[in-house]
């Protein structure tokens, strides 16, 4: 029999441990990309014993891109998405975390309330609230303040203020998982810090962006580039929709699709890179 | 008498924002119970509407409380749904796939943490970067492919890359395996080891017993993720894996269906939302009991998984 050394055997048994993965990835992600990739620059046709690809150069990207129209109309809303909603579920789980980080009696039946989100929303529940009405706040349209964002102020502030408003219960409703692990990171930051500017005469405005912001900004990362995957995947999302639909479109086929699809990962990963240069790195002080 | 001292407790006990005055705390519990309203709204909605009969839809003074509680919308809801073959069937199926999934990430994940391989790292950046792929760019010639073997119309689209550790949200389960066994001391193993324990023993009977939080967390939530996927589902099972979510998707659809409508049908009978409501809030029922039931363990679970990092 073979001796194989300790270290040898140890990197064995750890490539076994991990070969599903390895095998998955080459065989749904690798291969997928690889064809996918392919079919983007080609007409796609069914046969019956397979697929038949011919080469079309950037056709299908210039469709995408250029004339068609339902695209043209979902990519608008997605940016909406990236800029505003993305931003405004970061901003709300932070202020979330921190109200639940208060020693409140009753914090945890809230916290268990902020989470349900997370368990129930699905596309067609999102759907069919919609059109009951049931996720925008009708009561908020009767509010003086809300009156006059929209009458008053310039349509360039107005409108992302008044989508804000539109969308309040979604932006909350997307904030369950991000809540909560800016949560746990707050919770580790060690109390004495705080006692220790407040001898020094810090604010508690100071103390929130000189000691908690900075625990907080990797997790920041984590959580805007969680948001933009959440949002970019939810069965809800206009792009994904058009992508879908284009598939089984007999004018449009596979071709189109997967030229939109990879349009659209190269969106995902400008946003993500850009969440990137915003909050990855630390400030050199 | 020292007034001055007396003022300055009242003042602390007012205003302090160090011990949370009465104000302060006041002005906290407001802004949570506003919060939690805003959450809490679309339900109380879906809830109310589900118990109004036609004539309260219609009837303009009737917003919050129903004239009088019809449930028979949920009794229609629940048919057109599927009823309890649905549930049961497809809570079934969605187990199966969540346990492939938890056993898949498990071994993955402890693969990463416990061992030095070759390639460590960049697998480890590869299996990171994937969280960012959208599900479009691959699941074209994954369609064509489970149709070439005909898992169409079954589970196995699912399942098969569950097994792999490409299912659903797969990075996440991976990641958080991985941060709990990394956590885990390795002089545990040692001792295992030392007594003469094999690999995988060392794995089944000292890690994974020890992984329960972590077990929990990936399970619920792999199932409640599989259970709330339509858009893969419905491209995948078509209509031959029936689940809630898919068939509230169609309602509209199910209901003529099952309940087909003609001039002479009684309006109470007809489709409205009301009966929406009620299949909506009869779809996320099932979930919220187990929410209810798992929470307490969900939430302190995810604190001890370390999703944070150290």
């Amino acid at each position: 029999m073979i001796k194989i050394s300790l270290k040898r055997k140890e990197q064995l048994i750890g490539l076994g441990f991990v070969s599903p993965w390895i095998i998955g990835f080459i065989v749904f992600m690798v291969y997928p990309l690889f064809n996918t990739i392919v079919y983007s620059f080609s007409q796609v046709r069914f046969l019956l014993n397979g697929i038949q690809t011919t080469y079309v150069k950037l056709v299908n990207y210039t469709d995408v891109l250029l004339k068609d129209p339902d695209f043209k109309l979902a990519l608008p809303q997605y940016f909406i998405q990236i800029f505003l909603f993305v931003p405004m579920v970061v901003v709300f789980s932070i202020l979330l975390s921190l109200l639940l980080n208060c020693k409140l009696r009753g914090r945890r039946f809230f916290r268990a309330l902020f989470f349900l989100p997370v368990i129930i929303m699905s596309g067609p529940v999102i759907d069919n609230l919609r059109l009951t009405n049931a996720i925008t706040l009708q009561g908020l349209y009767n509010f003086p303040v809300y009156k006059f964002i929209a009458e008053y102020l310039p349509n360039v502030i107005s409108s992302p203020i008044l989508y804000i408003f539109d969308n309040a219960v979604l932006i909350l409703w997307h904030t369950g998982v991000q809540t909560l692990i800016f949560l746990s990171a707050l919770q580790k930051i060690d109390r004495s810090i705080y006692e220790a500017s407040m001898v020094d005469g810090a604010s508690s405005w100071q103390q929130f962006w000189k000691l908690t912001l900075p625990v907080l900004r990797p997790f920041i990362l984590l959580n805007v580039i969680y948001t933009i995957m959440d949002v970019s995947m939810s069965s809800l999302n206009p792009i994904i929709i058009q992508i879908k639909s284009a598939m089984f479109n007999i004018r449009k086929g596979f071709g189109f699709a997967a030229a939109a699809s990879w349009v659209y990962f190269i969106i995902i990963l400008f946003a993500v890179l850009l969440s990137y240069l915003l909050f990855g790195r630390e400030k050199n002080n | 008498m020292n007034i001055d001292f007396d003022i300055n407790k009242i003042r602390k006990f007012l205003f302090s924002k160090k011990k949370y005055g009465i104000f302060f705390q006041a002005f906290l519990y407001l802004l949570m119970l506003g919060i939690g309203f805003v959450f809490f709204y679309p339900l109380l909605i879906m809830f109310v509407e589900s118990l109004k009969d036609v004539y309260d839809i219609i009837n303009p003074l009737v917003k919050w409380v129903p004239t009088n509680i019809y449930f028979y919308n949920f009794i229609r809801a629940w048919n057109v749904l599927g009823g309890f073959k649905v549930l049961l069937t497809s809570s079934a199926y969605m187990l199966l796939i969540a346990a492939c999934q938890t056993l898949s990430s498990a071994l993955i994940g402890y693969g990463f943490a416990k061992f030095n391989f070759m390639f460590k790292r960049p697998l480890f950046v590869l299996m990171i970067c994937t969280f960012i792929i959208p599900e479009q760019v691959t699941f074209m010639p994954k369609y064509i492919l489970f149709k070439s073997y005909g898992m169409l119309k079954t589970i196995f689209p699912f399942l098969v890359p569950a097994l792999f550790g490409q299912g659903i949200k797969n990075t996440i389960f991976i990641l958080i395996f991985y941060q709990f066994f990394k956590m885990l001391p390795r002089s545990l193993d040692e001792a295992a080891q030392i007594d003469g324990a094999g690999f995988l023993k060392i794995f089944a009977r000292i890690n994974l017993p020890l992984a329960v939080p972590a077990i929990v967390v990936v399970f619920v939530f792999s199932f409640v993720w599989h259970w709330n996927e339509t858009y893969l589902a419905d491209l995948y099972f078509e209509t031959a894996v029936r689940t809630f979510p898919l068939t509230l998707q169609k309602f509209t659809e199910y209901f003529a269906k099952l309940y087909p409508v003609s001039e002479s049908t009684n309006p109470l009978l007809k489709m409205n939302e009301s009966v929406r409501m009620a299949g909506t809030l009869l779809c996320i029922a099932p979930l919220v009991v187990l929410y209810v039931f798992l929470e307490r363990y969900l939430i302190a679970s995810i604190d001890k998984v370390g999703i944070t990092g150290e």
